[in-house]
């Protein structure tokens, strides 16, 4: 089985459908991107396999290495815990909290130490956090963010705010990372460095990625395969180049040509 | 030992002596009664404070119901102690109390603790009436009238050890990757929730720890003043406990204890001027929070003064 399967996934709003009938494969090690206009319900579709929506109705199996587990209506918690790791389109970085200590809390899940060590600071306690640390840093060095770990995170500049939200989502230790729109709001220069270091954290860290982005530049670079959606409906899947000359997806994006004029 | 360094010996240091100090005049008879009940009051409200603000100010979880804590932990103290009159029972007094206010802390944080904001205020005000009236109806509190002759422990030496213990426990916590786990709920907590973090789990650790504490400062408080009655433990003794932790800064333990000091002083200051007093107390917290509308200390402490962040007015901050 791939590693991750979507089935039949439906969310409705009361008469809303966000999202109705997607099905979906992702194999290990991937990069697959996931498109459509505005509305289309991508974030929907996000927030499903992340567990902040239930389901109404349809199947989200995870699959690592033989154990089958489905997803849908688990906790965000509990989905991250299995393995799936997030950023969000608005960024939603703990503001008030240092670089380090964001990287920091997303690493909690494996902390082994508990809340009595927590109160007398025991020898586990600073081993545990010089680990942690150590680990979190070795991550911002990454993204160029190490020189950055006292500063808060609401004083970095956006760009790397955005790339900050990567590495506190890498810090879960995933095996699948999901990138709501990472390059949005990004200049040219800053998506294609955007670009290389998507490229390299998949290859050094051996993730499968799924992406949403609305810059074709950088989907149709990096992306292996594509999902494209509108009013909640999957209308293509394949590589880059059917996409582009797909024609229900040109007429999604632009509207369908007048037959008779 | 880590925990043996420079910057913790001296913390230890100036505790020992400022303890030495105070135990010095106490024992010389230069300190009058009067100002020994400041004294007692100071330390039970710090430890009121910092309990609340884990709660309130770390966690953000609003809540008006620490005296109901308070209440629980001076009932089950005073009781015990009642019967057991002796320094152990005194302790065990506390012990008992403490866990007692924990565990209704657990009770009433699973349901309560979904609310966010004004809801979870008005529910956790609620739940402190609930528990006041219980003890107004109740033999074994004996009503209305309170429990009185309650035999007297607490002094300045066990004060000054449980006001210690619960500032360096909650900020053990707080510096510990639980305590990470109860701010980032408060920063952001649907991304602390996709960052792993059960999130109702940890609300109710922050609400029950915060219960203990609170039970801890009621033991102490019966086994000082002698009498303890429901009217005591009222919503108004949660506003009492809130305006310190707002005053000190939502988030700030050195700002908790400044401002419970502060406060303190300020209300012994005032006696002198008994018909303008509550109005000059309610006019200077006015007047503080119009200039410092994060509270004194805002979310630093006093040893991030000497370091990284910027105390006053963050430039770069306005221009966003």
């Amino acid at each position: 089985m791939s590693l991750l399967k979507v089935e039949k996934l439906t969310k409705s709003f009361g008469g809303l459908t966000a999202v109705s009938n997607v099905n979906m494969e992702i194999e290990k090690g991937e990069l697959v991107g996931l498109i459509g206009p505005n509305g289309a319900g991508k974030t929907t579709l996000f927030n499903l396999l992340t567990g902040v929506y239930v389901p109404s109705s349809g199947q989200i199996l995870l699959d690592i290495e033989g154990n089958v587990k489905e997803l849908g209506g688990l906790k965000p918690y509990n989905v991250t815990k299995s393995g799936l790791a997030r950023t969000f389109q608005n960024i939603r970085l703990f503001k008030d909290l240092t670089v380090l200590d964001n990287v920091r809390i997303a690493m909690h899940q494996n902390v082994k130490y508990g809340m009595i060590r927590a109160f007398f600071h025991s020898n586990k306690y600073f081993e545990e956090e010089a680990r942690m640390t150590k680990e979190a840093e070795d991550l911002l060095e990454i993204f160029n963010l190490s020189g950055k770990k006292n500063e808060l995170a609401k004083n970095l500049p956006y760009g790397e705010q955005r790339h900050l939200e990567i590495v506190r989502a890498m810090a879960t230790k995933p095996v699948l990372l999901l990138l709501d729109e990472p390059a949005a709001g990004m200049n040219p220069n800053e998506t294609a460095a955007l670009t290389g270091l998507i490229q390299k954290i998949r290859k050094d860290y051996g993730l499968t990625v799924l992406l949403i982005e609305h810059d074709m530049s950088l989907v149709m670079k990096i992306c292996e395969r594509i999902y494209v959606l509108d009013y909640g409906m999957l209308i293509a899947a394949g590589k880059p180049e059917e996409i582009r000359n797909n024609k229900r997806v040109i007429e999604a994006y632009l509207g369908e040509e007048v037959s008779h004029a | 030992m880590k925990a043996l360094t420079k910057k913790n010996l001296l913390i230890l240091g100036s505790i020992l002596l400022s303890f030495a100090i105070v135990q010095g005049l106490i024992m010389a008879g230069l300190l009058n009664a009067f100002y020994e009940i400041t004294l007692a009051t100071i330390c039970i409200n710090i430890i009121l404070a910092v309990s609340l603000n884990l709660v309130t100010g770390f966690t953000g979880q609003f809540s008006l119901g620490h005296a109901g804590f308070m209440s629980i932990g001076a009932y089950v103290c005073a009781i015990i102690n009642m019967e057991m009159r002796s320094t152990s029972g005194f302790l065990l007094g506390i012990f008992a109390g403490a866990i007692a206010a924990g565990l209704v802390g657990i009770l009433i944080g699973i349901p309560t603790l979904r609310l966010k904001g004004d809801y979870l205020a008005i529910a956790t005000l609620g739940m402190a009436e609930i528990i006041r009236v219980l003890f107004l109806n109740m033999e074994i509190t004996n009503g209305a009238a309170g429990l009185s002759g309650i035999p007297r422990f607490t002094n300045w030496p066990w004060l000054c050890l449980f006001t210690v213990a619960t500032v360096v426990l909650i900020n053990n916590f707080l510096h510990s990757s639980p305590g990470r786990a109860c701010i980032s709920i408060r920063e952001d907590e649907i991304a602390a929730e996709s960052m792993g973090i059960n999130t109702t789990k940890y609300k109710v650790m922050a609400f029950a720890i915060g219960a203990f504490f609170a039970g801890t400062a009621g033991a102490l408080y019966s086994s000082y003043f002698y009498i303890i009655q429901p009217g005591r433990f009222d919503f108004l003794k949660s506003i009492d406990i809130l305006v310190i932790v707002v005053l000190g800064g939502l988030g700030s333990m050195t700002g908790s204890i400044f401002a419970a000091i502060l406060l303190a002083i300020l209300t012994t200051f005032l006696q002198s001027f008994t018909a303008v007093r509550m109005i000059v107390y309610a006019a200077l917290l006015v007047i503080i929070m119009i200039f410092r509308p994060k509270g004194l200390m805002g979310t630093t402490e006093i040893n991030d003064l000497f370091s990284r962040r910027p105390f006053f007015g963050k430039k770069d901050e306005r221009i966003e």
